[in-house]
């Protein structure tokens, strides 16, 4: 074995979202040397990109919002799927996440009484989303950064060392988790450590930790349009698949609606929901607000049936209905869709969206309210939001499935010592996310992830296993082969079919041929993907780097694929043209993807069903019969009375 | 500013060890030199004319109006100038110009206001002429040390800078009068002086000592609402403080020129009524 | 509606490097980062360039563009004509690391000196009050993206790299300016600012608010009234007797 550099750490954490710098600060505050690896500079993490804020009910604007009513109002928008306990502890801990960022320094807008205010929200019944302005993401990721800052001048005062429990390797990509075949299960594995390589230099390294929090994001960059980052290329849940636990509700994309579509070197970009929250509509090239027209069945009695009554509620929230532009994205992402396919879209082939007149401050409270979206709009665009539409259209934005995990430990079931929190892992958030959902997301299953990677090690003790040589001798070839390779293919191009096949053929609307199609493709891509080889050296090579990424991209793309051909429904993110509608039999049903042999030279990936957990009865309850007779079976109701 | 070298000695500024070996010293291909060219232009171009002014120590009077260079007069030896603020403090022995005694205060305010040391540093200094252009020097301590250190006492030059105002205020009301002493009359003058009043108030007081000293150093606004009102409106004129500045400067040097070509009966003062 | 840019870029690392030239195509509406992305696609797949978001919200693909310290995803193409040599480097101020990417870790470092968040004692979370305006002064400096163009026009360091230790710049004076003006931050941080920090250093000339690519005002309200607490604090003879006398007064 060559010689590699060495780490070691209790917890080591890979990702510095939200999720993973509060799963860092979790573990640190439990006194466990803890690191956190990122592939992007410290406080870079795509966390920054959300907008619209943090939902949590604190109940601040309206004192009727409770942990019930948004536990509700996260069912309703995953249409039944989330896994109930997870969406309960996330319903019920978010309020004291938002608390703890106060004291640790955040500054929320604030209510007349000085509570943190909250904002209106797609699918919250209550104004519900704390915020600050339109850059709450990047107030969550400040305060977490400055409150790991925080613990190191800790560390330094108690130990003369700031990164003596608490250090960040930035600009380090991991490409393989290292585990040995866990002696207590004939199936599992345990975790020893994690593989990588630093960008900068282009050198392996080895991180030495029996637990390891996965929270590295979603997929976005395996589909053309999108509002992601360059990081968002699936890494942890491959790593995931490659150590042995399995991913579930991969068939589950959301496409959010409002994404830049023009100039084209933006399309993608997010457009956030608070434009609409705030009181902007949506009007197809007839100057029509089309979304009255697109409200389903299950919504009928929860939306305004008039302009003047959506109009209404902006300011009377007790006496009216809200707008159908704040249903859930699902929703109004394929109202578009169908819009600009039946020839009423914009000129650049979206919809309009504007705030001009909605809005009773006029110019200046556009800008006080949407200065982000202002700034990007006349950046970007060069058009003034106060004067003119926006033009969006949907754009790939979030992946509810991901890494199976344990709802109150955030351990994956297949390898022990693996936990997973945020985007990376699946269901939260059932078929469809709500906005504001996400950001809380991190914080609470962030803070579990953390909490119970730190028990595990605690109660490790020495029992510590060591990686093989010979698997990060393994990772080491695998990470090296581009370099081998007679320079067949080009990365950069095959990223680009790859991206292309998904937006044209697993994107907003499906059918059974087109994913068999990309499936197929898939399947070339695969091929010449471990053909794709680079120039130069290993000193910061973006061509290196995006070749290993293509490795990810293709296996989450295939779960993708494989899960969304599988399911013959259509619901929340997946949506069937040859089945449009929602069936109670397949809600019960999860699929899961696996690899059946990670260290085959050809990867594929292998789906199983299994049912999901029935929903404890207290929660049942928190509904009437008639809305869960929409989503569940006969026999998953409820008695009559009950 | 700074002392020392001049010319970036071999690996220091942007060439120092580990940065980028470029071999320009800077890539700008705008016209970045034009702004402190022009500042150096206009400030110069004042320094010749008020210092001219300012020794002269003579025809700043013309019956109602006082030249703002000369006012108030802190010596015994003015011209008699009924009405106007004339507190002879120095007594009979200084011989000098009395307008040498009272312009140390607006220069100084001018001196250490943020936004000419912004100007002057750029374009008499070169600590930097435009924004990454490198400095022709190889050391540098900014405002940590004397004389540099002294331009913390903006606030002082600021209270002064306040008063001077409130008699430059009185000399435009006095100027509501004929050349005999009557009110209720008005000359171009009048006006000009007017102009220049405004213009030095708003200048004075969109300082930013005064934003600091009228709210800005309040820890909770929210305690003191009407603080937080006036803090709001010095904020406001603050952002034009640039655009005062160079305005009030070009009106008090228009406001002496006037009151110099009236005196030396260069020009007739139109009378309106 | 495209046509065909000349790019100059520098490519090297710290042992050297050197402006290379390219001819690249142009679309409408792109930005100097989809150029670079289409070099690395077509002719140079090994061009170092750091970019995260590509919608000017995370700050990571800062350089300097004809000189002038930019992001580059907040470039637009339009903004040259179609005949004028573009030229990109990476920022002067920091260790080069290849190509357009620059060790940026002086920040990161300076970051750690700065005392965190320091709130009352008693105060349990969820029991915060704050008044909206007065928040409204932090949550603009808050706004920053850590880009650090600021950090990098600065002429206190990027002319003189001994400041270095002494000056941490404005993104982190302006963090001071931040917790000092935080309605329930109660450290004291207006003498570290001058004495450990470098205030002092700063001579007001505005490049760093000139780069911001979030327009905060950078200078007239985090430097500047800095330097204003500052001197009540240390150059004011009449704040300074107040003191004394009331030390004195209090009797201890």
């Amino acid at each position: 074995m060559s010689e590699v550099e060495r780490h070691s750490y209790d917890v080591v954490v890979i990702g510095a979202g939200g999720a993973g710098l509060r799963a860092a600060i979790e573990a640190r505050t439990r006194g466990l040397r803890t690191a956190v690896v990122c592939k992007s500079l410290f406080g870079k993490a795509h966390t920054v990109m959300a907008e619209g804020g943090i939902a949590a009910s604190m109940g601040n604007v309206n004192s009727q919002d409770s942990w019930k009513v948004h536990f509700r109002d996260t069912m309703r928008g995953g249409k039944f799927l989330n896994h109930w306990r997870m969406a309960e502890l996330h319903a019920k801990e978010a309020p004291d996440r938002v608390w703890e960022l106060e004291s640790w320094g955040a500054l929320f807008d604030r209510t007349a009484d000085g509570r943190i205010s909250q904002r209106n929200f797609g699918g919250h019944e209550y104004p519900r989303l704390a915020h600050v302005g339109d850059r709450t993401g990047l107030e969550l990721i400040r305060t977490l950064q400055q409150q790991i800052v925080a613990l190191q001048q800790q560390d330094e005062r108690e130990f003369g060392d700031p990164e003596a429990r608490l250090k960040v390797f930035q600009e380090c990509t991991i490409t393989r988790l290292l585990t040995v075949p866990d002696a207590g299960s004939d199936t599992g594995n345990r975790i020893t450590g994690a593989f990588g390589y630093w960008r900068e230099s282009g050198r392996f390294t080895v991180f030495d930790a029996p637990a390891v929090v996965l929270a590295t994001g979603g997929i976005g960059k395996g589909f053309k349009v999108t509002s992601n980052s360059w990081e968002y290329t699936g890494d942890g849940q491959a790593l995931a698949l490659l150590a042995g636990a399995p991913l579930i509700n991969m068939e589950f994309v959301q496409f959010h609606p409002t994404g830049m579509v023009w100039p084209p070197s933006v399309k993608g970009i997010l457009v956030t929901e608070s434009v609409r929250g705030d009181g902007g509509v949506l009007l197809n090239s007839e100057g029509k607000r089309f979304m009255f027209d697109y409200i389903p069945d299950v919504f009928k009695e929860k939306y305004a049936k008039s302009e003047a009554e959506g109009d209404r509620w902006y300011t009377d929230q007790e006496n009216n209905k809200r707008p159908p532009e704040l249903l859930p994205r699902d929703e109004v992402a394929r109202a578009i869709n169908s819009e600009v396919k039946a020839g009423r879209g914009s000129p650049h082939g979206g919809v309009f969206l504007t705030v001009v007149g909605r809005m009773a401050g006029g110019t200046e409270e556009i800008r006080r309210k949407l200065p982000s979206m202002y700034h990007q709009f006349k950046e970007l665009a060069d058009v003034d939001i106060t004067a003119e539409a926006m033009e969006v259209g949907p754009t790939c934005h979030y992946v509810m499935g991901g890494i199976a995990v344990d709802p109150d430990t955030a351990a994956t079931p297949g390898v022990l010592g693996l936990y997973a929190a945020g985007e990376v892992a699946g269901g939260m958030h059932g078929s469809n996310r709500l906005g504001g959902n996400s950001l809380s997301d991190l914080l609470v299953f962030g803070r579990r992830a953390g909490e119970h990677a730190a028990r595990y090690a605690e109660a490790l003790g020495e029992e510590r296993r060591e990686a093989a040589p010979e698997q990060i001798d393994a990772a080491a070839a695998e990470a090296l082969a581009p370099f081998a390779t007679e320079s067949a293919e080009n990365p950069y191009t095959v990223h680009q079919e790859l991206q292309q096949t998904m937006n044209d053929l697993v994107g907003i609307i499906r059918r059974e041929g087109e994913m068999a199609e990309a499936l197929t493709r898939l399947e070339e891509l695969k091929a010449r993907a471990a053909k794709a080889g680079v120039e130069g050296h290993r000193q910061y090579n973006p061509g290196w780097h995006l070749a290993l990424d293509l490795r990810n991209m293709l296996l989450v793309c295939e779960c993708v694929a494989r899960s969304a051909l599988e399911r013959q429904e259509s619901r929340g993110g997946h949506t069937r043209d040859d089945f449009p509608a929602m069936s109670p039999q397949w809600r019960r049903v999860v699929l899961a993807c696996s690899i059946a042999d990670p260290d085959a030279e050809h990867l594929s990936v292998t789906l199983t069903r299994s049912e999901a957990v029935p929903m404890r009865a207290d929660l049942l309850e928190l509904f009437e019969r008639d809305e869960l007779k929409k989503y569940l079976t006969d026999a998953e109701l409820p008695g009559e009375d009950g | 500013m700074a002392t020392g070298t001049t010319g970036p000695a071999g690996g220091t500024g942007t060439n120092a060890p580990g940065r980028a070996r470029i071999q320009a010293r800077h890539l700008r291909t705008d016209r970045w030199w034009l702004s402190p060219a022009v500042t150096v232009a206009i400030l110069s171009a004042f320094i010749v004319y008020s210092t001219w002014r300012a020794f002269a120590n003579d025809d700043y009077f013309a019956e109602p109006y006082v030249s703002p260079f000369y006012s108030p007069c802190l010596a015994s030896k003015c011209d008699s100038m009924p009405m106007s603020a004339n507190a002879p403090l120095f007594g009979d022995w200084w011989g000098m110009s009395p307008a040498l005694l009272i312009l140390i205060f607006p220069l100084g305010f001018r001196l250490t206001c943020y936004y000419y040391r912004k100007a002057y540093y750029r374009g008499f200094w070169a600590s930097p002429s435009a924004c990454a252009v490198p400095e022709p020097r190889g050391k540098y301590t900014g405002e940590t040390r004397f004389p540099l250190i002294m331009q913390n006492i903006h606030r002082y030059f600021f209270y002064f800078a306040a008063v001077v105002a409130v008699i430059l205020s009185w000399d435009v009301l006095i100027a509501f009068r004929d050349e005999h002493g009557a009110w209720g009359h008005m000359g171009l003058g009048t006006l000009v002086l007017l102009a220049n009043v405004l213009l030095i108030w708003a200048y004075t007081l969109s300082c930013h000592s005064c934003r600091h000293i009228v709210g800005g150093k309040l820890k909770h606004f929210s305690e003191h609402p009407v603080r937080y009102r006036f803090w709001g409106f010095v904020s406001r004129l603050n952002g034009r403080h640039m655009e005062l500045a160079w305005a009030s400067l070009f009106s008090v040097a228009l406001a002496d020129l006037y009151v110099y070509l009236v005196a030396s009966n260069a020009f007739d003062d139109p009378r309106f009524f | 509606m495209s046509y065909k840019a000349d790019f100059r870029i520098w490519r090297g690392d710290v042992d050297g490097g050197e402006l290379r030239d390219f001819k690249v195509e142009v679309n409408e509406g792109e930005v100097v980062l989809d150029i670079i992305h289409r070099l690395q696609a077509t002719q140079a797949p090994d061009l170092a360039v750091r970019w995260n978001c590509k919608a000017g919200k995370c700050g990571s693909c800062s350089a300097e563009i004809n000189g002038r310290p930019r992001l580059l995803c907040m470039t637009r193409m339009s903004t040259f004509a179609p005949e004028e040599v573009v030229t990109v480097t990476p920022m002067r101020t920091f260790p080069v690391i290849r190509d357009l990417v620059t060790d940026v870790s002086f920040n990161y470092a300076k970051a750690r000196q700065v005392p965190s968040f320091t709130p009352p004692a008693d105060l349990k979370p969820g029991e915060y009050r704050m008044q909206q305006v007065d928040v409204e002064r932090s949550q603009e400096f808050r706004k920053c993206i850590e880009c650090f163009l600021c950090q990098n026009t600065c002429h206190v360091i990027r002319d003189f790299e001994d400041n270095k230790a002494a000056f941490s710049g404005p993104r982190f004076l302006m963090r001071i300016a931040e917790l000092d003006m935080h309605p329930l931050d109660v450290a004291d941080r207006q003498k570290a600012a001058q004495e450990e920090h470098g205030l002092g250093l700063c001579n007001i000339t505005k490049c760093c608010t000139d780069v911001c690519p979030e327009n905060i005002h950078i200078t007239d309200n985090a430097l500047i009234p800095m330097k204003e607490r500052v001197a009540d604090r240390k150059y004011d003879p009449l704040v300074w007797l107040g003191n004394k006398i009331r030390r004195r007064g209090s009797g201890d």
